[in-house]
This record gives structure tokens, C-alpha cells and sequence, in this order.
């Protein structure tokens, strides 16, 4: 069965501004449990469970709580990274939509595990109107009893790309500019105001009172070897029936672009926006699983119709705008990128300036502060290996 | 935002400032971030680098109406283009300017997570989704 609904289950069943019509759903019974056991319990289960990072880099979900749970401090946070500003991605807009409950469950466990007093919800402020909806949750909650000792606040974003990355959102909260952090040391021991801190994508959140309620165990059943559970899927670009798509991990790729999304003449499938992978349609049988790549499970499906060139050239646009500039090979090596995209695409390219690219590729990669500048040369990487003669044509004189 | 956030560490936060302001203000004047940053006792280029950081902070005045239109890929794919052409036209003024009446400002941003209503765009704090050029016209006359 690949299609399966965890995260999903109560989107379009429960009314999102209602507590009440969350509560038949077993709404708030997890938080409970999870209260009435103790906080090495509750880890034990999400680390059973396999539970990954949704948000992109896919980090075990009970390590990350562990390690903030046994760092030592009296004040420590969670947060919510509902930043959402991967290209593509739209799958915790459409969840904060139809199931904020359930995200406010999965913070308030997360509190409770790790011994945090006051949680945050990071909000894009693209997603301004989602306010009311997530405040309304909150607010019925509290009221209802269930975040007594706990308190959540959500901060507005102010349209910047980079602070989703976790270290920048940690430095936008307090008020800075959204710039990376160097690590170590990792958030779980000084994050947000240096106090030992975890933060988490809004999907993955999501699993957690599903864990709590039936096991981890139970989550465990699905999926592959090193991917458990599902994973949410923004599908969109040239494709009949764009949306967000729950299947079990290690589902075919074409059973979700093809069948379930009904995409035809395919040349290639750009997976995880921005700073994902793209690969060429004859690997379309690629299993959806952290084994291959998932980033934030953001899918854009290309036809044959478009230029390669171009794609990769707004990709890397997108990337340079949204670096923070604070380290050297990213906010260099970008623009350079740019630049000569450029030139390739009218036609100008210089046959030497494709080796330049690879090895300008490999020292962002390796030298670059966070994801960000690491991850951006892998469209330029994935379309050099897989597209070679499209560069090749953009050559100056051929 | 709760009381007991309130009083928690917020006092010199500048970006939750600054956000405030422009909530009430609609921008950031300069006689504004000088006075606050004499107030943090920081240097002026503390705040406006805080300020210039974020693209919704504005430290100009903005139209009555802020149009956001989606260039990314999903939306691109979408003759995202078009739609940028049809308000230009409607408008009377190029991505990254104010009409002179004051009534729009006009910005090309990356993906706002509307990707399955490609091509989108915001106004204000409200969605428009599935553009053709042929329901531009109607949607602009809602904002006065
Ligand atoms: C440039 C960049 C942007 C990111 N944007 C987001 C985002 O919008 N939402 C998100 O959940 N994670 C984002 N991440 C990943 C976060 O840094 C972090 O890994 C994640 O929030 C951790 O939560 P998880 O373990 O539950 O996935 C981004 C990372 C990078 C490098
Ligand atoms: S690409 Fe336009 S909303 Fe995502």
C-alpha cells in the first residue's frame, strides 16, 4: 500500500478552528500518555519508531531529543520550523491548514520530553494568514489545560529563504540578521539564547503523538531499512494533479509522479527544490527514501518541452538571492555560478569553464559555513553528469 | 504573542521591533532606527542591517497594496511570466516599483509555497491563486 495517511489522517476530517472535532479524533490523548510516562520512555519509542527529520536533512528525531533532554541547563526550548522556503515545497502550509492540533500536540511533546518550558513556532511570513488559524489552536488548547507549564508563541518570519535553516532561525528569533552559525557547537547544547535547544520541521512533529498513541514499533513496520513511516510530498511543475501526496517510504517515484500525479513526457524530476537533486526520467523507478534523496519531499516534475539550462540558471538565481553572505564560497562561488549559467545559456559558454564549474562545485560543497552554499552546486553537478551535451551545445562557436 | 513571551527576552529584540513598527507605520523610517538604536545604545548599523536583511521589512514607503507575485520555478512553468507582463501592464509600473498614485507596489519574490495553485501571488495577506491574465483586472479592482 504506498499511499498512507499518518501525518495526513485528520486533513479534511477534523475543522481546523474546532479543538473539539480534533478531540474524537484522539486528539490530545498522546500528550497524556506521553505525560504519564517518563521522558527516557517517550525518547525510547520515537527512537524505536526511526523517526527522521522531515525538513530535510533527515537527523533521527530521538537523538536530536536525547541529546537536548541530557544537556544540562534549567532553561532549554523547541521549536517549530515552519519556515517552509524550499522551492516547491508546500506540504506545511496545506497541514497548518486542515491540522494545526495536531502540530501543537506534537510541540508540546516535544516540550515535555525535552524539559522545555516555552516552545516556538517560526512562521514564514508568506504565511501570514495561517496566523489566526495557528493562534486559534494554541489558544483552544491552553484553555482546554493541555499546555499548562508550557507556553508557545509563534514568530513571524520576514521573508528570508535562509532563516529555515535552522542555526539562521535560532539568530532571526533573537532578533538578528538570519545569518548561519558556526557548529559546534550543535543546537541540542547551545541553540536559541545558547540554551540547549531542538528544532524540528512541522511534519515531523506531526508523527510524533501517531508514535506516542500506537508505538514506535508500529511506526517502524513501514518503510524501508533506514526510512520508517511516510513522508509527505509537495508535487508540482508539468503534472496534471499538482498537490500534497502521503505515501509509505520506499514507494517508486513514478507511482507518485506518474500515477498519482499524472505527469507525462517527463525529461527529468528536480527532488527537493532548490537545493535538491535532479535526475533524468529514466530513473524514475528511484525509490522515495532517505537512502536515495527526499530533502523536504518537494517534487518538481520537468517535460520534455523545457530548456535545461534554463531551469538550472533559475535555481542558482534563487540560491544566490537567498544566501546570507556570510561566508565566502557560497556568496562567491553563486554568483560566479550565475554568471557563467548565464553564458552558457546564450550560447557563450567557454569549454574550460565547464571543469571550473565541477571544482567550484566541490569547494562550496566542502568548504561552504551551512546547507545552503553545500548544497547548492547540485543541480549544476546532477545536470553536468546526467545533461553533459546541454552545456556542451551552450558552448561558444558550436 | 502571550504575556509570559512578553517579558521574556524581547526587550531589545530589534527584528520583533522593527516588525512592529511596520505592522503600525506600514514602513521603517529612518528617524525610527536611529532613535532605537540610541535606545539599545548599538550602532545605527545594527538595525538597519537588520532591516535591509529581511525582504518584508521595507525602509521606504510602501503602496497601499503590496502585490508579490511568485518567479520561481513551479510558477515560472506555469507562464508565471505572463502574469507578470498582464499587472505590469495593468499597472503601469516594472517589478520593484510604487505606482505614482500610491495605490500598489509591485514585487517579484521566490516561491511562497502556492505551488499547486501555480502561477500565485500575494496582496497583502491574502492569496491569489491560478492566475490567468484574464482574472487580473478583477482581482486588482478589489484593492483600492
Ligand atoms: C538553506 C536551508 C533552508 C532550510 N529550510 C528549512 C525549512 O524551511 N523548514 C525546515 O523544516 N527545515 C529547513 N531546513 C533544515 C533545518 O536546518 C533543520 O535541519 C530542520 O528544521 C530540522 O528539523 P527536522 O530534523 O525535524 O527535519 C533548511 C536547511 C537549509 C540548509
Ligand atoms: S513556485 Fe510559485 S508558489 Fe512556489
Amino acid at each position: 500500500m504506498p499511499q498512507a495517511k499518518i501525518v495526513l489522517k485528520n486533513c479534511g476530517i477534523i475543522d481546523p478552528k474546532d479543538i473539539n472535532t480534533y478531540r474524537t479524533k484522539d486528539g490530545f490523548k498522546a500528550l497524556d500518555k506521553a505525560r504519564g510516562m517518563t521522558a527516557a520512555g517517550v525518547i525510547n519509542e520515537i527512537k524505536t519508531s526511526g523517526l527522521r527529520g522531515r525538513g530535510g536533512a533527515g537527523f533521527p528525531c530521538g537523538v536530536k531529543w536525547e541529546g537536548a533532554r541530557n544537556s544540562p541547563g534549567d532553561e532549554k526550548y523547541v521549536i517549530c520550523n515552519a519556515d517552509e522556503g524550499e522551492v516547491g515545497t508546500f506540504k506545511d502550509r496545506y497541514i497548518i491548514q486542515n491540522d494545526p492540533f495536531s502540530l501543537v500536540e506534537g510541540l508540546a511533546i516535544a516540550g515535555y520530553t525535552v524539559g522545555a518550558r516555552q516552545g516556538y513556532i517560526y512562521l514564514r511570513a508568506e504565511y501570514s494568514y495561517l496566523l489566526g488559524l495557528l493562534r486559534g489552536a494554541i489558544d483552544q488548547a491552553q484553555e482546554a489545560g493541555y499546555l499548562d507549564g508550557f507556553n508557545i508563541a509563534i514568530r513571524l518570519g520576514a521573508g528570508a529563504y535562509i532563516c529555515g535553516e535552522e542555526s539562521a532561525l535560532m539568530e532571526s528569533i533573537e532578533g538578528k540578521r538570519g545569518e548561519s552559525r558556526y557548529r559546534p557547537p550543535f543546537p541540542t547544547v547551545a541553540g536559541l539564547w545558547q540554551k540547549p535547544t531542538t528544532i524540528n520541521n512541522v511534519e515531523t512533529l506531526m508523527n510524533v503523538a501517531q508514535i506516542v498513541l500506537n508505538g514506535g514499533g508500529w511506526y517502524a513496520q513501514m518503510g524501508t531499512e533506514r526510512s520508517k513511516g511516510t513522508k509527505v510530498f509537495s508535487v508540482s511543475g508539468d503534472v496534471a494533479r499538482p498537490g500534497v501526496y502521503e505515501m509509505v517510504l520506499g514507494s517508486p517515484l513514478r507511482e507518485l509522479v506518474e500515477g498519482l500525479a499524472g505527469a507525462k513526457d517527463i525529461k527529468m524530476i528536480q527532488i527537493g527544490g532548490a537545493t535538491g537533486r535532479i535526475i533524468p526520467y529514466d530513473m524514475i523507478d528511484t525509490p522515495l527514501a532517505f537512502e536515495s534523496y527526499l530533502g523536504a519531499g518537494a517534487i518538481t516534475v520537468y517535460n520534455k518541452s523545457r530548456d535545461v539550462l534554463d531551469i538550472v540558471g533559475r535555481t542558482m538565481e534563487f540560491l544566490a538571492e537567498e544566501s546570507c553572505g556570510k561566508c565566502t564560497p557560497c556568496r562567491q562561488g553563486m554568483e560566479w555560478m550565475v554568471e557563467v549559467l548565464g553564458r552558457f545559456h546564450r550560447g557563450e559558454g567557454l569549454a574550460r569553464d565547464i571543469g571550473y564549474m565541477e571544482v567550484l562545485a566541490d569547494t562550496m560543497a566542502l568548504s561552504s559555513l551551512c546547507g545552503l552554499g553545500q548544497a547548492a552546486p547540485f543541480a549544476v553537478v546532477d545536470t553536468l553528469k546526467y545533461f553533459r551535451s546541454d552545456y556542451e551545445k551552450g558552448i561558444s562557436g558550436k | 504573542m502571550s504575556k509570559k513571551d512578553a517579558t521574556k527576552k524581547t526587550f531589545d529584540n530589534i527584528l520583533l521591533t522593527l516588525e512592529e513598527t511596520q505592522e503600525k507605520v506600514g514602513y521603517l523610517p529612518a528617524e525610527f532606527m536611529v532613535e532605537l538604536a540610541d535606545s539599545l545604545d548599538v550602532p545605527v548599523s545594527d538595525v538597519y542591517g537588520v532591516a535591509s536583511f529581511y525582504s518584508f521589512l521595507a525602509t521606504r514607503p510602501p503602496g497601499r497594496n503590496v502585490i508579490r507575485i511568485c518567479k520561481s520555478l513551479p510558477c515560472h512553468l506555469k507562464d508565471g511570466q505572463t502574469i507578470i507582463d498582464t499587472i505590469e501592464k495593468e499597472i503601469g509600473v516594472k517589478p520593484g516599483r510604487t505606482t505614482p498614485d500610491g495605490r500598489f507596489s509591485f514585487e517579484l519574490t521566490n516561491c511562497i509555497g502556492l505551488c499547486d495553485g501555480a502561477p500565485a501571488m500575494l496582496i497583502n495577506h491574502n492569496v491569489h491563486v491560478d492566475l490567468t491574465p484574464g482574472k487580473i483586472a478583477s482581482i486588482l479592482d478589489k484593492y483600492k
